[in-house]
C-alpha cells in the first residue's frame, strides 16, 4: 500500500465522518454511533476500490456485491455514495425530509443498495444465496457483508454460517463491525460473543482480525481477503468503537440510540480537527 | 399434487438452467429422482427455514427462479420476518421470484397435533403485499401452475395439501385458470365457497343437498373480485368452508369483502376453525366432525339456516 493512497484514505474517513455527523445534525433520528464504527471499513472498501462498482450502473453485471446488514449504521454510506456519483449530493442535505430519497435506514430505492435489510439477522444468508448463483454463473465477482457484532445473536446468522462454509462460499467475505455494543449494554454484559475469532474457525472459516480503525490494516486485511485463496468464507472482525470520532458516544453504552443537539454536532465536527 | 407439481419443475429444470429446488430437509418421493439427477441445483438448506428464504433470495436476485419447499406451518410462520422483509418489501423495489411451497395446509398432519396444524397460513400470506397466494384444490391446478411460477416474476406461496386428493379439473385451460376460482358446479339459492382440501367436501355436500352451487377459490391473491362478484351475486345464501381460523382474514374474510364493497343483501355464513387450537388427537375426518366441518354438519347447518 503507497504512502500516497494510506493519505487519500485518511483524508477521505476523515471527511465521511465529518459528513455523516452533519448528515445526522440534518436528521437527528439516524443512528450515528452506529454508522461511526464502519467509516473505515467503508473508506477501504469504496475509496481503496476494494469492491469492484460503478457508479453509472448501480446494477452492472460484473460488480461485486455488498449486503449491508446493518443498514442503520450506513448513514456514513450516504456522503461516500454520494461522492462517488451514485446519487445527487443534494440529497445529503435533506436526509428524512418529507419526499427526500435518504432516509434513517437505507433500501434498495437507493443505488448502490443491494438488498432490503433493518430487521437484523438476514443479511448473510440472503449473501449465500448471491455466492452461490455467482459461483453458479461462473462470475468472479464476490460477496461482501457488514454486520454488527451485536447482529451475531440473530439465530439465522448462524444458520447462513454453517450453510456458508458446509458449501464452500469461498467467494463470501464477511465483515463484523465488532463495536462491542448492542442497543441497551455492551455485548459481553448481555451474551458473550467472545471467543469471536474461534467460533468462526470452529465452523471453519477463514478469520482474520484488524483494528477497525487503522485504515491500512482495514485496507490490508480486506484486500488479502478478497484475492487470497482457499476454499471456505472470510471474515473479517475489526475491532472498532462505536461512536468513534464523537467522545460523549465513545464512552456510553446507550449510543446506539443517542441523538445529538445542534450544539453537540457543531462541537463534535470541530473536535474532529484535522486529518 | 406436490408430486405432479415436482415432476412437472424437474421437466422445466432439465431445459432451463436457471432454476434452483430449496429444501428445508422434507422429501417427498418424486423429489428423490429431482434431488439425485440435479445435484447442483437441488439444496437441502437442512432444518432451517429462515435460511431456506434467505437463501431463495439471495439466488432469486441473481435471476434465478428458486422453489423454497417445506412444511406449511414451519415455512410460512418460523420465516415470516424473512418473507416479509426479503420478498414482500424487496419485491416491491427488485422483483423475486421464490415460489414457496407449503406442504400441509390445514389439517393434513391430522395426527401430528396443532404445532403441525396450519391454519393461519391464508390469512397471514395474503396479508403481504406483492404476493400470490395459490391454493390449489387437485394436481391438475398445481401442474398448471408450475409454467407461472417460472414466468411470473414474483413471490409466491404455494399451499399444497399433504395426502393425495382426487382430480376436480378434468380440463383446465387459461380462461379458467386466470379468473382464479371456478364455479365447478351451478346451483339456484345456496352456494359453498371454499379453497384446497375443503372443495372436496363441498362437492360432497352438493352431491347430498342437490340444487347447491360450489365455487372453488384456487388463488387468493390476486383475485378478480368484480369477477367473482358476478359469480356470487346470483345466490341468496353464501356459505364458505375452510380449513382455517375464521374471521381473521381468511376466505371468508375475503368472501365477506367482495359482498360488503357491493353493497350486496346476500347472507353469508363462515365455516371453519373457531378461535382455538385443536389439540383432540384422530384423523382429519375426526377432527373435522369436532368442529361441525364434516359433511353431516354441514348439511344440517345449511339445512337448518337456509329453512325460512
Amino acid at each position: 500500500m503507497s504512502n500516497k493512497l494510506i493519505k487519500l484514505l485518511k483524508e477521505r474517513a476523515w471527511w465521511v465522518r465529518k459528513e455523516t455527523i452533519k448528515i445526522h445534525g440534518i436528521s437527528p433520528d439516524t443512528r450515528l454511533a452506529s454508522s461511526l464504527s464502519d467509516v473505515e471499513i467503508f473508506t477501504a472498501l469504496y475509496y481503496g476500490k476494494i469492491l469492484k462498482y460503478s457508479p453509472k450502473d448501480s446494477q452492472w453485471e460484473k460488480r461485486d456485491r455488498f449486503i449491508i446488514s446493518k443498514p442503520h449504521g450506513a448513514i456514513s454510506l450516504y456522503p461516500i455514495l454520494a461522492d462517488l456519483g451514485f446519487l445527487n449530493k443534494r440529497e445529503l442535505k435533506r436526509v428524512g425530509e418529507n419526499g427526500s430519497l435518504l432516509g434513517g435506514i437505507p433500501d434498495t430505492t437507493i443505488p448502490g443498495f443491494e438488498t432490503i435489510n433493518g430487521a437484523l439477522g438476514h443479511g448473510l444468508g440472503v449473501a449465500c444465496g448471491m455466492a452461490l448463483a455467482l459461483k453458479k454463473k461462473k462470475s468472479k465477482s464476490k460477496v461482501f457483508v457488514l454486520s454488527g457484532d451485536g447482529e451475531l445473536f440473530e439465530g439465522a446468522v448462524w444458520e447462513a454460517i454453517m450453510f456458508a462454509s458446509h458449501h464452500k462460499l469461498n467467494n463470501l467475505i464477511l465483515i463484523v463491525d465488532n463495536n462491542k455494543i448492542s442497543m441497551l449494554d455492551y455485548c459481553k454484559n448481555t451474551i458473550d460473543l467472545i471467543p469471536l475469532e474461534k467460533k468462526f474457525q470452529t465452523f471453519k472459516w477463514q478469520v482474520r482480525t484488524a483494528d477497525g480503525h487503522n485504515i491500512q490494516e482495514v485496507y490490508d486485511s480486506l484486500r488479502e481477503l478478497k484475492e487470497e485463496g482457499g476454499d471456505y468464507p472470510k471474515v473479517l472482525i475489526a475491532n472498532t468503537v462505536k461512536g468513534k470520532g464523537v467522545p460523549q458516544l465513545e464512552n456510553d453504552a446507550l449510543c446506539h440510540i443517542r441523538s445529538l443537539k445542534q450544539g453537540e454536532v457543531i462541537n463534535a465536527i470541530k473536535n474532529l480537527g484535522k486529518v | 399434487m406436490r408430486d405432479v407439481f415436482i415432476e412437472k419443475v424437474y421437466e422445466k429444470m432439465r431445459k432451463n438452467s436457471m432454476i434452483f429446488f430449496l429444501s428445508a430437509d422434507l422429501g417427498s418421493p418424486a423429489l428423490d429422482k429431482l434431488r439425485n439427477d440435479f445435484k447442483d441445483r437441488f439444496i437441502n438448506v437442512g432444518i432451517a427455514e429462515q435460511n431456506l428464504i434467505n437463501v431463495a433470495t439471495g439466488l432469486a436476485l441473481e435471476g434465478y427462479a428458486v422453489y423454497a419447499y417445506g412444511i406449511a406451518p414451519f415455512v410460512t410462520m418460523r420465516a415470516y420476518e424473512q418473507i416479509r422483509q426479503n420478498l414482500s418489501i424487496s419485491s416491491q423495489i427488485k422483483p423475486v421470484n421464490v415460489n414457496i411451497i407449503g406442504v400441509g395446509a390445514g389439517l393434513s398432519y391430522d395426527v401430528s397435533g396443532p404445532s403441525h396444524h396450519c391454519l393461519e397460513d391464508i390469512s397471514i400470506m395474503k396479508l403481504l403485499p406483492n404476493f400470490m397466494v395459490f391454493s390449489p384444490s387437485d394436481w391438475k391446478l398445481a401442474e398448471y401452475f408450475v409454467d407461472y411460477s417460472i414466468n411470473i416474476k414474483m413471490p409466491k406461496y404455494l399451499r399444497f395439501d399433504g395426502r393425495p386428493l382426487p382430480l376436480i379439473y378434468e380440463k383446465i385451460n387459461d380462461a379458467i385458470f386466470k379468473k382464479g376460482f371456478h364455479e365447478l358446479l351451478k346451483g339456484k339459492k345456496v352456494c359453498l365457497v371454499s379453497t384446497g382440501f375443503m372443495t372436496h367436501r363441498a362437492l360432497k355436500v352438493a352431491k347430498e343437498l342437490q340444487g347447491i352451487g360450489v365455487i372453488d377459490v384456487f388463488m387468493l391473491k390476486p383475485l378478480n373480485e368484480n369477477l367473482l362478484f358476478k359469480a356470487l351475486k346470483k345466490y341468496k345464501y353464501i356459505i364458505t368452508i375452510e380449513e382455517g381460523f375464521i374471521n381473521n382474514g381468511g376466505l371468508d374474510s375475503l368472501i365477506s369483502k367482495i359482498l360488503r364493497n357491493h353493497r350486496s343483501g346476500i347472507r353469508v355464513k363462515n365455516m371453519g376453525f373457531n378461535d382455538k387450537h385443536v389439540f383432540e388427537v384422530g384423523d382429519r375426518d375426526y377432527l373435522h366432525r369436532l368442529n361441525n366441518l364434516d359433511e353431516n354438519s354441514i348439511i344440517k347447518i345449511i339445512k337448518e339456516w337456509t329453512k325460512q
